[in-house]
C-alpha cells in the first residue's frame, strides 16, 4: 500500500439535477456542463461464476488472493487521441485466465487493476475499493502479546470477508433504473434507499455513464439494499411556488429556476455523508494526470460511511466516482480494527481509548466475528464475566 | 365545486350529483387511454385490474349512463367490455331503458372493426353469457354482415363459436363449412370452394384473405417474399402498413398510399423506422402525416385558433412492449392535427428538436419550461399531450399551471387542456398536470376533437345534467347513423379488392 493522506471529497465541476423517485428508491442525476472527452470508460463483462484476483506474486502462483463474484470490469482509457479511439469499441481482449471447475468456469486475473496497453488500465470497480478496505490491518497484531491465538500472530486476518448485495436482489432497484429519464449530460447517478445514499457513481463521459446505466443492476451495494425494504415510499418531495411572488410571465419563470436550483442544493445536503466529507485516500495507479485512489471516510460509527474510487484532475473535477455504503456491523469491524492498531494491538490501552473494559472489548471483539484472533481462555474468561 | 344551480338545491343531493358526476368522468376518461395493456410505469395485471374495476363500479351504480358511453367515442376495446358486461347482466335492466340499451348494444357492435365484433361474440360463449337478448343480438349482428362467407373464412373460429353458442342455422353452406371446414367434398359458394382448394392447391390461396393465406402459404412452403408479392392485392390498408418492414426485408415492396393511413398509425409507422430511413424520405412522409391530418380533420373539422402545442417527447413517451411508443406516436400525430387544424400553430417540445420527423423518445421530463414558453406565445389555446409524469424538477408543471391560472390569467383569456395518452392505474385515471387543468384519455390523435369536447366536464364546472344531455346527445347521432345505412366501416379502408379491414390491432 502507498501511502495514505487526507482530502475532502467535492463534486467540483458536477452539478445535481432533481430526483426521479421509484417505490422507495431515489435515483439523482449527477449532471456535467464541461465534458472534455480524454477520460473514457467501457463495460468488460466476465461470464464466470467465481474470480480470483492475484494481488501479489504471479498470476498461477502461491500469494494474496482477492475472490469473489465479478461480472464485469471497466477499462479506462485516458489521453485524447487514444480516448476518442477506444470509445465505442469492444474490449472483449483475453483477460487473465479461465478456468473450468465442472459445470463452472473460475476466471484468475491480475491484479484489481492492470495496465494493458500504453494508456489503457483495467479495474474492478468497486473490488477494488472492498479490497482495501479488506486488506486493512489485516497483517494482524505486530506485536505478540499473550491474548493472540498462535493463528491470528502467524496470518493475521487471514482469510478476511464481508457480504455485499448485488443490485438485482432488489427488484425495486431493477425498475428504478428502468423508469429512470437519463439527461443529456448525465454522467452520474446518487442512489438513495429509504432516503439514505447507498451508492454513488459517476463517470466522464455522458455517453459512457448511458452505456453503464443498466449495468448498475450488477455491481453491489451494501446490506441497506434489502433493508428498510418495507418501508414506505420514498417521500414525494414537491417544492411549490409562492404565488404571491408572481406577477409575471417573467417571475414565473425566476421562480421554476429557484425551485430548480432547491432541488440541487438540497439533494446536495442529502449526500453530506459523502459530499464535503473528510476521507483517507490511497493511490493505486498514476495513469498519466489522473490519480486512481481509493477512499474510507472517518469509520466513526455513528456517522454514515463509505468506501470507494475516486479520479481527481489535477484542476479538482471530479472525473471518477464509485462508492459502496458500509453497513453498521461492517463500518463496527473496522472501527474496532483502527482501535486495536492505533494502540499497538494492546488490548489494555485499546479498551481504554474506547473508555472500556478490556473484558467488554473482548466481547466486542468477539460479536463482530474477530473471535478467532483471541485466544480461547482469554475469550472463554471475558465471556463469563459479561 | 359547487355551482349556482347547486346552491338552491339540497346540498346532500347537491353533494350525490357531484359524486355522480366525478365518477362518470373518471370512467369515460379511462375509456378514453386505457386498454389493459401494459404502459411505461405500470404492468398489464395493474391496468386490468383497475379499468375492470371501473367497469363493475358504473355498471353497478349508473348502468344507463354507463350503456351511454358507448356512444361518448371510447376505444373499442373499452367499448367491448361495456357490450359483454350488459350483456351478461340484461336482467338489471329497467325497463324502460331496454329498447335504448338494446338499441345502443346493437349499433355499437356493428359499428365495431369486425374482429373486435367477433370477439365479443366469442366471449359470449367463454363467459357463459346465452340469455334471450345476447342470442338476438348476435343474430342481428350476423344478419346485419355484408358478406358472411367471407367473415367465416377469416373469422371461421369465431364465428363457429357464436353459431355453436346460440344454436343458430346460417344459410346455404355456411353450417357445413364452419363444422366440416375443407374435409367437405366441395362448395359451390367460390370464397369457400378456393378456401378448401387452397389446402390443396397452392394457387388457390392467393385469392383468400390475407391472414388465412398467411398460414396455408406456411404449409406449403411458400416463401415469404413469393408469397408476400402474390398476396398483395388482397392486403387491407392496416395489413399494408403493418407489413411494410416484412417486404422490405425481403426485397419487395407493397404498394401503399401513405396518405390514406390513419394517422396514429402513420404516426407509429414512421417512428419506427430508422432515423436514417426517415432522413431519406423525409419529403414523402411528411406529406403523407399532413394529407392523413387533413383527411381526418375532413371527417370531424375542429377550427382553432392560435393553438400551441407543449409536446412530450422524454424517454417514458416510449411507450411499453404491448405499446411500443404510442405515447410519442400520438405527440407526433397531434402535431400535424393540430397544425393543420389551427389558424397558427407552435409546438414546444420537452427535450428541443429540429425536425419533428426526426423524432425520439429521450432524456428527461421537463414540461414546464416549453408549458413556459407556450404561455409566453400568448396562444389563445395550450394543448398538452404527455404521461404527466414531470420529473425536472417534479411537479413544476402542476406549480406553474396553478399560479398562472390563479395570478396571470384569472380571466382564462388562454385555455389550457392536458390530453394524456396513458392510463396509471394506481389513481384509475390518466395523471394530470395540477388541479386547475382538465386533463383528458386519449388513444388516437384522431379522437383530439371528441376529447376536447368533453375536457369542460374533465375540469369539474359542468353541472351533471350537462354531462348527461352530452351523452345522450352522442347517443341519439349514434342510433340515427345505425338506422340510416348498415354501410360497414370498413370498405373505406381497403386498397385493392374490397375486403374488410382489421382497424385496431
Amino acid at each position: 500500500m502507498t501511502r495514505e493522506k487526507t482530502r475532502r471529497l467535492l463534486p467540483t465541476g458536477l452539478r445535481l439535477a432533481p430526483s426521479q423517485v421509484w417505490g422507495n428508491i431515489r435515483l439523482v442525476p449527477v449532471l456535467r456542463d464541461e465534458v472534455r472527452g480524454d477520460l473514457r470508460f467501457a463495460r468488460r463483462t466476465y461470464d464466470d461464476a467465481l474470480a480470483v484476483v492475484s494481488l501479489k506474486g504471479g498470476l498461477m502462483e502461491p500469494g494474496l488472493k482477492y475472490v469473489s463474484y465479478v461480472p464485469h470490469g471497466l477499462v479506462m482509457s485516458w489521453d485524447n487521441k487514444q480516448a476518442e479511439v477506444v470509445a465505442g469499441t469492444r474490449l472483449q481482449k483475453p483477460d487473465g485466465k479461465v478456468l473450468k471447475a465442472g459445470p463452472f468456469t473460475v476466471r484468475v486475473m491480475h491484479r484489481m487493476a492492470r495496465r494493458e496497453d500504453k494508456n489503457r488500465l483495467r479495474l474492478l470497480p468497486l473490488h477494488l475499493a472492498m479490497e482495501g478496505f479488506l486488506a486493512m490491518h489485516f497483517g494482524g497484531p505486530e506485536v505478540a502479546w499473550t491474548e493472540y491465538s498462535q493463528e491470528a500472530l502467524s496470518h493475521g486476518l487471514d482469510p478476511r470477508s464481508e457480504w455485499s448485495v448485488p443490485g438485482w436482489a432488489s427488484a425495486a432497484f431493477d425498475e428504478a433504473l428502468r423508469v429512470f429519464e437519463i439527461h443529456e449530460q448525465q454522467v452520474g447517478v446518487l442512489i438513495f434507499k429509504a432516503d439514505m445514499l447507498l451508492s454513488a457513481c459517476i463517470v466522464s463521459h455522458p455517453e459512457d455513464y448511458r452505456a453503464l446505466h443498466r449495468a448498475l443492476l450488477e455491481d453491489f451495494y451494501g446490506e441497506l439494499l434489502l433493508q428498510y425494504g418495507f418501508l414506505a415510499n420514498a417521500a414525494d418531495l414537491w417544492l411549490s411556488i409562492d404565488d404571491q411572488r408572481v406577477a409575471s410571465m417573467a417571475d414565473l419563470r425566476d421562480a421554476v429556476g429557484r425551485m430548480r436550483r432547491d432541488w440541487a442544493d438540497f439533494q446536495g445536503f442529502m449526500a453530506g455523508g459523502l459530499f464535503g466529507a473528510e476521507v483517507t485516500t490511497s493511490t493505486v495507479y498514476e495513469a498519466g494526470p489522473f490519480h486512481l485512489e481509493r477512499f474510507v471516510t472517518s469509520l466513526v460509527p455513528s456517522e454514515e460511511n463509505h468506501i470507494g474510487e475516486v479520479i481527481v484532475r489535477a484542476d479538482g473535477t471530479l472525473e471518477y466516482l464509485k462508492t459502496y455504503r458500509l453497513s453498521a456491523a461492517q463500518t463496527r469491524r473496522a472501527y474496532l480494527l483502527k482501535q486495536l492498531a492505533g494502540a499497538g494491538w494492546n488490548l489494555e490501552r485499546a479498551a481504554a481509548g474506547l473508555k472500556t473494559t478490556r473484558e467488554d472489548l473482548v466481547v466486542r471483539l468477539h460479536n463482530a466475528g474477530f473471535g478467532y484472533l483471541l485466544k480461547e481462555s482469554v475469550l472463554r474468561e471475558a465471556l463469563r464475566h459479561a | 365545486m359547487g355551482s349556482k344551480e347547486f346552491a338552491v338545491k339540497d346540498p346532500a343531493l347537491a353533494r350525490a350529483e357531484q359524486v355522480a358526476r366525478e365518477d362518470l368522468v373518471m370512467f369515460v376518461n379511462a375509456c378514453f387511454s386505457c386498454t389493459g395493456q401494459r404502459e411505461f410505469y405500470n404492468d398489464a395485471r395493474g391496468q386490468s385490474v383497475a379499468i375492470d374495476f371501473l367497469h363493475e363500479y358504473i355498471l353497478g351504480n349508473y348502468r344507463r349512463l354507463y350503456a351511454r358511453t358507448l356512444a361518448a367515442g371510447i376505444n373499442h376495446f373499452n367499448q367491448a367490455q361495456i357490450l359483454l358486461n350488459l350483456l351478461a347482466t340484461g336482467k338489471q335492466t329497467p325497463p324502460e331503458d331496454r329498447r335504448e340499451e338494446g338499441a345502443l348494444i346493437a349499433s355499437a357492435l356493428r359499428a365495431l372493426p369486425p374482429q373486435r365484433a367477433f370477439r365479443v361474440l366469442e366471449l359470449l360463449r367463454e363467459r357463459r353469457i346465452n340469455n334471450r337478448r345476447a342470442r338476438a343480438i348476435a343474430r342481428e349482428y350476423l344478419e346485419g354482415r355484408p358478406d358472411l362467407s367471407f367473415d367465416a373464412v377469416k373469422y371461421r373460429a369465431k364465428l363457429r363459436a357464436t353459431v355453436a353458442h346460440g344454436h343458430m342455422k346460417l344459410p346455404g353452406e355456411l353450417n357445413p363449412f364452419l363444422f366440416h371446414g375443407w374435409r367437405k367434398r366441395v362448395y359451390t359458394t367460390p370464397l369457400l370452394e378456393k378456401f378448401r382448394q387452397a389446402h390443396y392447391d397452392q394457387g388457390a390461396l392467393f385469392e383468400l384473405p390475407f391472414t388465412i393465406a398467411e398460414g396455408l402459404a406456411m404449409k406449403h412452403g411458400i416463401p415469404r417474399g413469393v408469397f408476400l408479392e402474390r398476396i398483395e392485392p388482397r392486403l387491407t390498408m392496416a395489413e399494408r402498413l403493418r407489413l411494410q418492414g416484412a417486404a422490405a426485408r425481403e426485397d419487395g415492396a407493397i404498394a401503399i398510399d401513405l396518405g390514406r393511413a390513419p394517422l396514429t398509425k402513420l404516426a407509429l409507422y414512421v417512428l419506427s423506422l430508422k432515423p436514417e430511413t426517415r432522413r431519406e424520405r423525409r419529403a414523402e412522409l411528411h406529406a403523407a402525416l399532413e394529407q392523413s391530418a387533413a383527411r381526418t380533420l375532413r371527417r370531424a373539422p375542429v377550427p382553432l385558433g392560435r393553438v400551441a402545442a407543449v409536446l412530450d417527447n422524454s424517454y417514458s413517451a416510449s411507450g411499453s412492449t404491448e405499446k411500443r411508443r404510442r405515447p410519442l406516436g400520438v405527440a407526433l400525430a397531434a402535431h400535424y392535427l393540430l397544425s393543420a387544424s389551427a389558424r397558427e400553430y407552435r409546438a414546444f417540445w420537452t427535450n428541443p428538436l429540429e425536425d419533428p420527423l426526426l423524432l425520439e423518445a429521450r432524456g428527461q421530463t421537463d414540461l414546464a419550461t416549453p408549458l413556459l414558453d407556450a404561455l409566453d406565445w400568448r396562444p389563445d389555446q395550450v394543448v398538452v399531450v404527455s404521461d404527466g409524469y414531470d420529473n425536472d424538477p417534479p411537479n413544476a408543471v402542476a406549480e406553474v399551471t396553478r399560479v398562472f391560472r390563479t395570478r396571470l390569467d384569472p380571466s382564462r383569456r388562454t385555455s389550457i387542456v392536458h390530453a394524456n395518452p396513458v392510463f396509471a392505474s394506481e389513481l384509475y385515471a390518466p395523471r394530470g398536470i395540477g388541479a386547475l387543468v382538465p386533463t383528458v384519455g386519449v388513444r388516437d390523435a384522431e379522437d383530439l376533437p371528441t376529447v376536447l369536447g368533453f375536457a369542460r366536464f374533465a375540469e369539474g364546472a359542468a353541472p351533471l345534467s350537462e354531462l348527461e344531455d352530452y351523452l345522450a346527445a352522442r347517443v341519439r347521432r349514434l342510433l340515427e347513423r345505425g338506422q340510416r345505412g348498415q354501410e360497414p366501416v370498413e370498405s373505406q379502408m381497403t386498397a385493392g379488392e374490397p375486403l374488410p379491414a382489421e382497424e385496431e390491432a
